[in-house]
């Protein structure tokens, strides 16, 4: 195992250090127990949790799973339109979780799930304000991550496409523009499909990698969980190696001097 | 008295409280994840008990589930 001591290798988010850079959503999963051995194998150890209607028949309680694992549970908005209902759920997650931070996602449309602009500034602004630790889900628009940023986000967290569509990173050039530019962490969020997906993200820059349903409705959650990992760990390993430029013609690994005349 | 909990509408007794609302709901109201809200406002845990509810408010218990 890596040691804590590595300091190099953990992730700095919301004034905490954590010694994993992947994110784990819990939804989408098949049952509470391929949850719990996909969460493990995962090496997570934030992993987001929603708010909905107590309904008196659901069976098991996630938040006792996550708890058991001593992972630290962070409350989404998903579901939520407008700024209003964000800030609201915000506010039940806070007395719900006993934790000031939320997973801000304000969506536009059910079609696309991507984010509403307006409506996501307007929460973020508010929940900045009275205190918490917000961390957004954005378009990977960099001027729309740089605005979060200044409104006090303790990070950004961009889409690399649609949530759930496994599409992988669609514009990997806007996600190193905001990597460029970002004072905060930032931490990819949607659309990773497969382990190829969450390396990429790590090689842009990123600090981290948010995914869930590439896990979650995996033929085998626990095995992509672990390859998740070790795909996060590998991204962040090569973008830290500092990989060779892309030439358009060979370049020899083999050096020509002392070749033999062999007539 | 009839309140609107979680959509439903639900009678309870006159000076029934935001406690005995998260009961109806059927919610382990002890366990950590349980919050509620009574016309938009949070109502903090240490007030559940006093705080009473009068006809027609409505009442949001929810819980954590899984979720990205």
């Amino acid at each position: 195992m890596r040691s804590k001591a590595d300091s190099g290798t953990q992730l700095q988010l919301g004034g905490r250090t954590w010694g994993s850079r992947l994110i784990v959503g819990t939804g989408g999963f098949r049952s509470l127990e391929a949850m719990e051995r996909a969460l493990v194998a995962s090496g997570t150890e934030i992993v987001t949790v929603a708010l909905r209607r107590v309904d008196s028949r659901a069976r098991g309680s996630a938040l006792e799973v996550i708890d058991g694992l001593g992972l630290f549970a962070l409350p989404n908005t998903a579901g939520c339109y407008t700024a209003r209902d964000a800030v609201r759920t915000a506010h039940l997650a806070r007395e719900a979780f006993e934790t000031d931070w939320i997973k801000l996602e304000v969506i536009g449309d059910d079609r696309t799930l991507f984010p509403d602009a307006v409506e996501l500034i307007d929460a973020a602004q508010q929940l900045v304000h009275e205190g918490f630790t917000v961390l957004p889900y954005t378009n990977d628009d960099p001027i729309l991550a740089r605005r979060l940023e200044d409104t006090g986000c303790a990070a950004v967290m961009p889409l690399g496409s649609p949530i759930g569509s496994g599409m992988g990173i669609r514009n990997p050039y806007n996600i190193q523009i905001i990597v460029e530019r970002a004072s905060v962490p930032v931490v990819l969020d949607a659309g990773i499909g497969t382990p190829s997906d969450a390396a990429l993200a790590m090689e842009l820059g990123c600090d981290g990698v948010l995914l869930s349903s590439s896990v979650a409705r995996a033929k085998e959650p626990e095995r992509m969980a672990g390859a998740m990992r070790q795909a996060v760990e590998a991204g962040y390993a090569a973008r830290r190696a500092g990989r060779i430029p892309r030439k358009l013609h060979a370049q020899a690994s083999t050096a020509d001097e002392g070749l033999p005349d062999l007539g | 008295m009839i309140i609107e909990l979680n959509g439903q509408s639900v009678e309870l007794p006159a000076g029934a409280t935001v406690a005995d609302a998260v009961m109806e709901a059927g919610a382990d109201g002890g366990s950590r994840g349980v919050a509620v809200a009574v016309d938009g406002e949070v109502i903090r845990r240490a007030e559940w008990g006093k705080t009473k509810l009068r006809s027609d408010q409505s009442v949001e218990v929810v819980r954590a589930v899984q979720g990205g």
